[in-house]
């Protein structure tokens, strides 16, 4: 776990040098949203019926905004040729990278969401079970994106190749994790949708590693 | 700067092949290697040097041929052997918005090494770089840059070296730094295997690929 921890704390103390890059995330995340209600109107009720859906695709996108720098930065400076000679698994490295992604990116959007739900008028019940869904769903989202990165790194245009990889595998988390918030604002129980996400971002965890980690072993070759 | 070695070290290479989108980048290539050897691998653009490289370290998959480490072929436990190794790409593998310290730290840790920080001061004097030490990477020229690469490749105590192009962008103080360190590691038992192209100033064996 030595390397694991060091890979983190590494990668997080880089975000810190330059927070920009993850303002841009967050910013993207809170213009994208706000552009719905000036574009649809001041509705309140159609506001918060889409709110959900709205908040969750930003969500989706802001946190692939930043992920195809995850692997190409270690590839364009050659660290990536250490991690792959490191003598631990590299699809722990892999893990570690996606880990502090979610750190710098999942964690936030979720924090941020709620503040974004009141501008829709959602209820207090809402906005909990919307910070809930994101805080077990974007880690499905920043696993899967890492695998899209790790498949396009090194390819021409990666960045819409990443997007066009990565969404549709991120149409499970999506449909559950607004699903979630929109049955807790007709008052039924979110549990059923909280768990399944659960259970996608344990898929996504059981899985994507060893995929990233082929994926990185090709692009070094 | 390899620590005391009790037994000598051996490494095999036997009937290693290795071909590029159909081309034959080498072939049957064998040679071995004992502790405080150097190879220099010598040819021209393009003959294969920087593959072998990446062969020795697994990082390509050669086509036929073992590599024996203590007579245990390294496909069989290449974490073990990926433990042994000291790599220097062409590139630096630094990270620009880290110090020249916060780069040599966390390579050592990354690969697997115990704690470096009371090594670390002898290996930033042996490359003139601890004035440097606390500056950002992004901020150094190319040739302060290569010299953290080599003091990595110093701090790591790793028995063997696999250097691409080591005296690139280095200045005659740099390239002396880097041989004294090199001899440091060769006569500690160690062994390496340089590509090149400028001579080592060290009594190397030479391999010239075709």
């Amino acid at each position: 776990m030595n390397g694991f921890t060091t890979l983190v704390a590494r990668d997080l103390r880089l975000v810190w040098r330059r927070p920009g890059d993850v303002a841009v995330v967050l910013a993207f995340f809170v213009v994208a949203t706000v552009l719905f209600p000036l574009g649809i109107g001041p509705q309140a009720d159609v506001l918060a019926r889409i709110a959900a859906g709205v908040l969750w695709c930003a969500a989706l996108f802001a946190s692939l905004l930043s992920l195809d720098r995850l692997f190409a930065s270690d590839y364009e400076d050659g660290t990536l040729d250490l991690l792959l000679l490191a003598p631990w698994p590299l699809e722990l490295a892999a893990l570690a990278k996606c880990a502090a992604h979610w750190i710098v990116t999942g964690l936030p959007l979720a924090v941020l969401a709620p503040f974004l739900g009141v501008a829709f008028g959602l209820d207090a019940k809402s906005l909990v079970a919307l910070a809930a869904t994101l805080l077990v769903g974007t880690p499905t989202l920043s696993l899967i994106g890492g695998l899209a990165a790790a498949l396009t790194l090194g390819a021409r245009r990666g960045g819409a190749l990443l997007a066009l990889l990565a969404l549709p595998l991120c149409v499970p988390t999506l449909i559950f994790g607004a699903g979630a918030v929109e049955s807790r604002a007709i008052g039924e129980d979110f549990s059923t949708h909280l768990v399944i996400l659960g259970a996608l971002a344990l898929v996504a965890l059981a899985t994507t590693p060893w995929a990233m980690a082929a994926a990185l072993r090709q692009a070094g070759e | 700067m390899a620590p005391a070695l009790l037994e000598v070290l051996l490494l095999e290479v036997e009937g290693l092949a290795c071909r590029r989108g159909g081309r034959r980048v080498f072939d049957r290539l064998s040679f071995t290697l004992v502790g405080g050897e150097l190879l220099a691998l010598t040819g021209r653009n393009g003959s294969g040097k920087t593959s072998l490289l990446r062969a020795l370290a697994l990082l390509v998959r050669p086509d036929t041929g073992t590599i024996r480490w203590q007579g245990t072929d390294v496909q069989a436990e290449p974490e073990t052997w990926r433990g042994r190794l000291a790599w220097l790409g062409h590139l630096d593998g630094l990270k620009a918005d880290l110090s020249v310290r916060e780069n040599l730290l966390v390579a050592e840790r990354l690969r697997g090494g115990g704690p470096a920080e009371d090594r670390l001061d002898g290996v930033l004097i042996a490359f003139d770089l601890a004035s440097l030490a606390l500056r950002p990477v992004r901020t150094l020229s190319a040739g302060q840059r290569r010299r953290t690469a080599l003091a990595r490749v110093a701090l790591s105590q790793a028995p063997v070296w696999l250097l691409d192009e080591p005296l690139n962008a280095l200045d005659q103080p740099a390239q002396g730094a880097f041989r004294a360190a090199l001899a440091q590691h060769l006569a500690a038992g160690g062994l390496a295997l340089a590509a090149t192209h400028a001579d080592l100033g060290l009594p190397a064996r030479t391999l010239d690929l075709p």
